[in-house]
């Protein structure tokens, strides 16, 4: 008796998962099938979830417009030298912040994390100013490295290096190794799982950004792809077989590295708690 | 915590680290804390992009109290970011209870499908759903019609946009929270659930007394972050309703863009924005004063 109850709520258990996966997964699935329509059967009736006709010429015909393809280059350079730098500066600030005892550090730390609480939608008006005065308007600097600090990056490399043993560099620095070299050839190493974790969010932030680009870029030839998208959205009669296969484009990369390393997803989540 | 218990010398007690935290601590000062103080003064001055800034006083803020605008999007931003933080909190939590277990066959797969949205950029979210909720060639007003309904202005119409910005929010964001909920719920120790099993409690009476109690620290977490995330959007509505219909949905961010950007009155947005700092400010000390805990991220 008390075991067929068990199936029963089990049973229930998967179709409620199911039906709410499927209400989670259809908006990314249903755009991409569309992606692949003609364009003439995007809005025909009756509609079919999938395509009659598979085509990929809305993707080759995004490629081939405007700008589409340095667009969608100088998305991929911001994200790619962004991470970069973010890789490197925040695994230095969380080594520092970690392993070495100095006035000021748990301050310099807190204050850090504070920064959360001023996202640049407050401080928008004045960065721009301050980016004018920099000479870092309408160029990918700008918004290559203002992002590239993050409190999220300084906060996940500290508190994975605490956990590192004292032993290893308190032995180099006997054997005299200098700080440089005992940052890149033993805490960089034993740091890996963490890197790959910031790598990873780092990528996904910075090709998803639209804030920063929007405030920064308005030369068409430097935009990124999330502004092209927003830009495409903004007009009277939207070309949806285009748009829908830039979407697309947009979104596949980060879906990739998601399921190759879903495992550093969960855990820089479940670490970091925090979103940069 | 164990640390470098005594580091030699001078150097490396401050220099090194100095140097390690210098490229971070620059990017933070010229790029946030300097914009940050500066914003402050702004409010102070009427300033044009061009012009030279011109000390106001309290000019910016006086007229802050009778713009109409400004005050429909704070009761916009208010609202709309009371229910996404109440509907995302309450739908991570659940998928949570669902899927923390290991137990379940599958249950990483539902992870993932929870999670997709959470990778997407705000932009493509919303251009996905206005593909979706579309008056004439949305799929789902599609399937309305053909099931002999009427069609349903979700984004046009003066009742619905928001509840639709709100509840594609929700779609966008739950995943994410529900992952933070998991490692909260798998924290907590299997031996009181096993230990209340015996006192005869039931899974509701173990749920208030043991989950919800030793879970308060995430669920608090996940609200602070909710409200923050909240209260900066912008991008998710601008492609779904561009603000409107009138200013339905128009939140704070848009409408500090709007004056800063668009009016080039640069003094008038810092006040704007000032105001913003303020409310996230207040809030995310309420929560943590309701909670009585202030340091979750130590």
């Amino acid at each position: 008796m008390n075991n067929m109850r068990l199936s029963t709520v089990k049973t229930f258990k998967y179709i409620l998962l199911s039906l709410l996966a499927l209400f989670f997964l259809f908006p990314v699935l249903w755009v991409l099938l569309s992606s692949f329509k003609y364009q003439h059967e995007l809005f025909k009736v009756p509609m079919k979830i999938f395509p009659s006709d598979w085509t990929i010429e809305n993707y080759v015909f995004s490629f081939r417009q405007n700008n589409f393809f340095i667009n969608f280059k100088n998305s991929f350079i911001v994200a790619v030298v962004s991470t970069v730098i973010t890789v490197l500066i925040n695994t230095m600030a969380g080594y520092a912040l970690s392993k070495f005892i100095f006035p000021g550090r748990d301050l310099i730390f807190t204050v850090m994390l504070a920064t959360l609480m001023i996202p640049l939608q407050v401080i928008m008006v004045p960065v721009f100013l301050q980016l004018k005065r920099f000479h870092m308007l309408n160029n990918l600097w700008g918004i290559i490295i203002p992002p590239a600090a993050t409190p999220t990056g300084v906060f996940l490399a500290r508190q994975y290096m605490l956990s590192l043993p004292n032993s290893m560099i308190e032995a180099s620095r006997i054997d005299g190794a200098n700080e440089g070299r005992i940052f890149f050839e033993i805490i960089m190493p034993l740091s890996k799982p963490i890197i790959a974790t910031i790598t990873i969010f780092s990528f996904m932030w910075r090709w998803n950004d639209y804030l920063w680009p929007l405030i920064v870029i308005t030369d068409n030839k430097l935009q990124t792809l999330q502004q092209v998208l927003a830009g495409f959205v903004g007009q009277l009669q939207i070309n949806w077989s285009s748009l829908l296969a830039m979407t697309g484009i947009s979104m596949l990369p980060v879906i990739v590295v998601f399921f190759m390393f879903q495992k550093y997803f969960m855990t820089g989540i479940s670490a970091g708690s925090v979103k940069g | 915590m164990r640390r470098v218990k005594r580091p030699r010398g001078n150097f490396h007690q401050t220099l090194a680290p100095s140097l390690f935290l210098l490229p971070n601590i620059a990017i933070f000062v010229l790029f946030i804390i300097i914009p940050a103080f500066q914003g402050l003064y702004m409010a102070f001055t009427d300033w044009s992009i061009l012009g030279k800034p011109k000390f106001v006083g309290l000019k910016n803020y006086q007229r802050l109290l009778n713009d109409r605008v400004f005050g429909i999007t704070v009761k916009n931003t208010l609202v709309y970011c009371f229910f996404t933080v109440v509907f995302i909190t309450v739908l991570a939590l659940l998928l949570a209870l669902m899927l923390y277990k290991n137990k379940l066959k599958g249950e990483k797969a539902f992870r993932s499908a929870f999670y997709i949205p959470s990778l997407m950029s705000m932009i493509t979210v919303g251009i996905a759903w206005r593909f979706i909720l579309g008056d004439e060639m949305g799929i789902i007003n599609y399937m309305l019609r053909s099931l002999g309904g009427e069609g349903v202005r979700f984004l046009t119409d003066l009742n619905l946009a928001m509840f639709s910005v709100i509840f594609v929010s929700i779609w966008a964001q739950a995943g994410y929270y529900m992952v933070i909920m998991i490692s909260g719920l798998q924290a907590i120790p299997e031996e009181l659930y096993e230990a209340s099993k015996i006192d005869g409690a039931t899974g509701l009476q173990a749920f208030f007394d043991i989950t919800l109690p030793l879970l308060k620290p995430t669920i608090l977490v996940v609200m602070v972050l909710a409200t923050i995330v909240s209260f900066k959007a912008y991008e998710l509505i601008n492609v779904m309703t561009g603000g409107g219909p009138g200013f339905v949905t128009k939140m704070i961010v848009q409408q500090i863009y709007q004056v800063a950007f668009t009016e080039d009155r640069m003094g008038y947005a810092a006040a704007m924005s000032t105001f913003l700092m303020a409310i996230i400010g207040v809030f995310t000390l309420v929560q943590f004063k309701i909670s009585g805990r202030s340091e979750d991220y130590e």
